[in-house]
């Protein structure tokens, strides 16, 4: 069984149709990167996984059960953060367990190795809007993995951050998924993160969206122990290259369509 | 704001306030003793002044000043109070449940042109004229802001926020507590604040009609008495307070307000 499946998944808001038979299936800890134009539903499709937007066609499982509310199963990282500005950082981590009902100390002991974890040490008590736009991003990753989710959604996280930022999120993000393996949908407009994080990278088209095409990265990832590299060594090696183009001329391609 | 203290500085604007005081005063000085209205219609602010003195510690209608003041104020804090502890909830919850929202706002918009003093013929016939007749109609006066900025606040909370506290597993309760109380608060205060306001005047308006104590029987009986200084008196006392009570929570709403645009009320 897969962690996620679409089956014939359609969306329509009014009459117009944003997506069109979509079906794919998200083996468990995988990686899925999901590119494509803008407007194609790549967001859509996430909020049908959170429980934050119902398919008008097909379904979608989460563990083989419908998805029909959102849950603490699944994740969300939003490109905004969405961290609760009344609340320190230690509080926004912590949220997700209160609302499980975690025990206090217990509670505090997650909290505080994430906070470690995500280098976050020393700004605990701080408030969301005290932080950087990185260390925010950071709080809303740590917020997400410290409640133990199956499944961690992620619709373009590092897409308001700056570049140096961004790259230093990016393999913060490849030590994560390596340490701690969960089955993930990464939405991107940057196809070198695509590649660089991704199992597999689903390039999307639009009108109405759909899958074009679905391309394997994790054998080459695993045969040059990628996760053992820094993002600009991969970025180098040829096979990176090649994919790269690869993805870049499909994406290029549903672009042109328009 | 800026631009007005900059034109005028804010030392000039209190002595425009301060002459106006004066202006004023010293209009119904003359007049008073212009001999044009009679001393018993019109008494001079010296005497007003002076009745004032003399109610805080000689009785008239039963009690002195103080102790209808008193007890005015309690019956005006039960009934905002009450208000503001069902209204906000309220509001919250039917931003939240939208059949709530379609359960309760045909009502209430309809219940909301009802002025506070016409429920006083209802009020006394369920209640009487003990405290639950004036109590119905302070309530009556004061719940609509509270109820109206909650609400407001609710639906302006941003959407993301609560969708992400969803996906953290937060339940309805946790959603309103956590996201929609304090993402409204600035909204809450200013409700609360023009709640205040309209359940003093409500409540003068009730103690007119239903009761036999405090600041509105005081001026009832003052007028019976064609005692213009007691019923002018009454006026001062319910225009001092109510001004005080409209400070104290302008002050909490700015201090509020600011903490909210400084910490980022929303990205
Ligand atoms: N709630 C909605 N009501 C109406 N139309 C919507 C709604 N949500 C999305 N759409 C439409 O569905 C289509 C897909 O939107 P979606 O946000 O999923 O695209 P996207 O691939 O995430 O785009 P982007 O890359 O710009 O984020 C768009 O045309 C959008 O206008
Ligand atoms: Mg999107």
């Amino acid at each position: 069984m897969s962690a996620i499946e679409f089956h014939n998944v359609g969306r329509k808001f009014g009459a117009y149709e944003a997506i069109a038979d979509v079906s794919l299936a998200v083996r468990d800890k995988e990686f899925i990167a999901i590119v494509g134009p803008s407007g194609c539903g790549k967001t859509t499709l996430m909020r049908m996984v959170a429980g934050l937007e119902f398919p008008t066609e097909g379904r979608v499982t989460v563990n083989g059960r419908v998805v029909r509310a959102p849950g603490p199963d699944r994740a969300v990282v939003f490109q905004q953060f969405a961290l609760l500005p009344w609340r320190t950082v230690r509080e926004n981590i912590g949220f997700g367990l209160t609302c499980t009902g975690t025990a206090a100390s217990e509670k505090r002991k997650l909290v505080d190795h994430y906070i470690k974890m995500m280098h976050l040490d020393g700004h605990a008590d701080s408030y969301p809007h005290q932080l950087s736009g990185g260390m925010q991003q950071r709080v809303a990753l740590a917020r997400s993995y410290v409640i133990d989710p199956d499944v961690l959604l992620m619709d373009e996280p590092f897409g308001a951050l700056d570049a140096q930022t961004r790259t230093v999120m990016q393999e913060e993000l490849v030590r994560l998924a390596r340490d701690n393996p969960r089955t993930v949908l990464f939405i991107t407009h940057s196809v070198e993160e695509a590649v660089y994080l991704a199992d597999r990278i689903v390039v999307m088209g639009k009108k109405p969206g759909c899958i074009r095409e679905i391309i394997d990265v994790s054998d080459v990832r695993t045969s040059e122990a990628w996760q053992e590299l820094g993002i600009d060594e991969v970025m180098d090696l040829p096979s990176f290259v090649h994919l790269r183009t690869r993805v870049w001329r499909l994406l290029r391609s549903q672009m042109d369509d328009e | 704001m800026s631009t007005l203290d900059e034109i005028m500085p804010i030392s000039v604007r209190v002595w425009w306030t301060v002459a106006g005081f004066l202006a004023l005063l010293g209009l119904w000085l003359g007049v008073s003793h212009s001999g044009l209205i009679e001393a018993r219609m019109l008494p001079g602010p010296e005497t007003v002044a002076s009745t004032i003195l003399r109610l805080m510690h000689e009785s008239f209608a039963g009690s002195t000043l103080q102790e209808h003041l008193v007890s005015s104020l309690g019956r005006y804090l039960l009934g905002f109070g009450l208000a503001v502890l069902i209204g906000i909830p309220l509001g919250l919850m039917m931003g939240w449940f939208e059949w709530l929202d379609d359960l309760v706002t045909p009502f209430f918009e309809m219940l909301r042109f009802i002025a506070p003093i016409s429920w006083v013929p209802f009020a006394v016939l369920w209640f009487g004229t003990g405290i639950g007749g004036p109590l119905l109609i302070i309530f009556s006066g004061a719940f609509p802001p509270c109820l109206i900025n909650a609400y407001r606040g609710a639906k302006m909370v941003d959407k993301r926020l609560i969708e992400a506290v969803r996906t953290l597993g937060a339940s309805n309760y946790r959603v309103i507590k956590d996201v929609l109380l304090p993402g409204s608060l600035p909204s809450i205060v200013t409700g609360v604040r023009l709640s205040a306001g309209i359940g003093w005047q409500s409540l003068i308006g009730a103690e007119l009609i239903v009761v036999s104590s405090g600041i509105g029987y005081l001026m009832v009986q003052g007028q019976a008495n064609f005692a213009t200084d007691i019923v002018m008196a009454g006026m001062i006392t319910i225009g001092c307070i109510g001004l005080l009570i409209d400070f104290s929570l302008r002050v909490i709403e700015q201090s509020i307000s600011r903490k909210w645009s400084q910490g980022g009320g929303s990205q």
